[in-house]
């Protein structure tokens, strides 16, 4: 039988890959697809725990889904913001290669 | 039936993401999210969330990845040259990585609510669509205003993000 623990299991290596993404690639984009696999892994980690809290009248939680719905349009603006920010360094430097932006470095 | 399922979707899933971040051609990564976002809307669909489903392929598999495959066009991306490797900043990662993999095991073994199964439902394979509305509507109004400002606000910041004289 599946519990609880498979999905967050699952839900746990998802955000793992999602972070080695962001920790060993070096292409900007790369790491941005990277930051949304680790979104999409804490909500799979909701949705599991909306399906295992089951109210009195023996439904769902809605309420986690419906912070996952609000955490999809937060990351669906977060995309768009992102990859605007990405075209004007894109423009300015033409590059999207980590090392090669160290105009801040100290 | 639907334990074999879901080992199949989580393996499709997992294996899409590994893809995502091995694969050196950001096209070729961007459609091994696509199929990690289509596999993970599947298994949201498992745990009786068919709303939150359909708005996972209807906003990331769509507007999401379209999004990023546009922008991949504009920047005209080779695939990546073979760099260097930084050894210390990979295996920092790495440790990084296995810490919090082990630590993440230990805490699901401890977790008493994880070892349950999942409590049986009222009715099944009914549309959730109404229940979820009802949820946003009568507990988050405020919220879901909020977020329609935030779409504004982030509309509005891209056109001014990608016009041409940015100073």
């Amino acid at each position: 039988m599946l519990t609880l623990g498979h999905y967050l299991l699952v839900s746990g290596l998802l955000f793992s890959i999602g972070l080695a993404g962001v920790l060993l690639r070096r292409n900007l984009l790369i790491i941005f697809m990277g930051l949304e696999l680790m979104l999409n892994a804490a909500n799979l980690s909701l949705v599991a725990f909306a399906r295992h809290g089951v109210t009195t009248l023996g439904l769902p939680d809605y309420n986690a889904q419906v912070l996952v719905f609000f955490i999809i349009t937060v990351a669906a603006a977060e995309v768009a913001v992102g990859l605007a920010i990405i075209v004007a360094l894109y423009r300015l430097r033409q590059t999207t290669h980590v090392e090669d932006l160290d105009k801040m470095k100290f | 039936m639907l334990t074999i399922l879901f080992w199949v979707i989580s393996a499709v899933m997992l294996a899409s993401a590994v893809c995502v971040v091995a694969f050196r051609n950001p096209v070729n990564s961007a459609m091994s999210l696509v199929v990690s976002f289509l596999a993970l809307a599947a298994l949201f669909v498992t745990l009786d969330a068919y709303f939150i489903g359909i708005i996972q392929i209807l906003v990331y598999a769509g507007a999401v990845m379209v999004l990023f495959l546009f922008i991949i066009m504009l920047l005209d991306l080779k695939a990546e040259a073979r760099r260097s490797l930084n050894i210390a900043a990979l295996t920092g990662g790495l440790a990084v990585l296995g810490g919090f993999v082990v630590l993440l095991i230990q805490v699901i073994k401890t977790l008493p609510a994880a070892q349950q199964n999942f409590p049986a439902l009222a009715r099944t394979g009914y549309s959730d669509v109404a229940d979820v509305g009802m949820t946003l509507f009568s507990g988050y109004n405020l919220p879901f205003q909020v977020i329609g400002v935030l779409l504004l606000v982030a509309t509005v910041g891209v056109v001014i993000l990608s016009r041409r004289s940015l100073r």
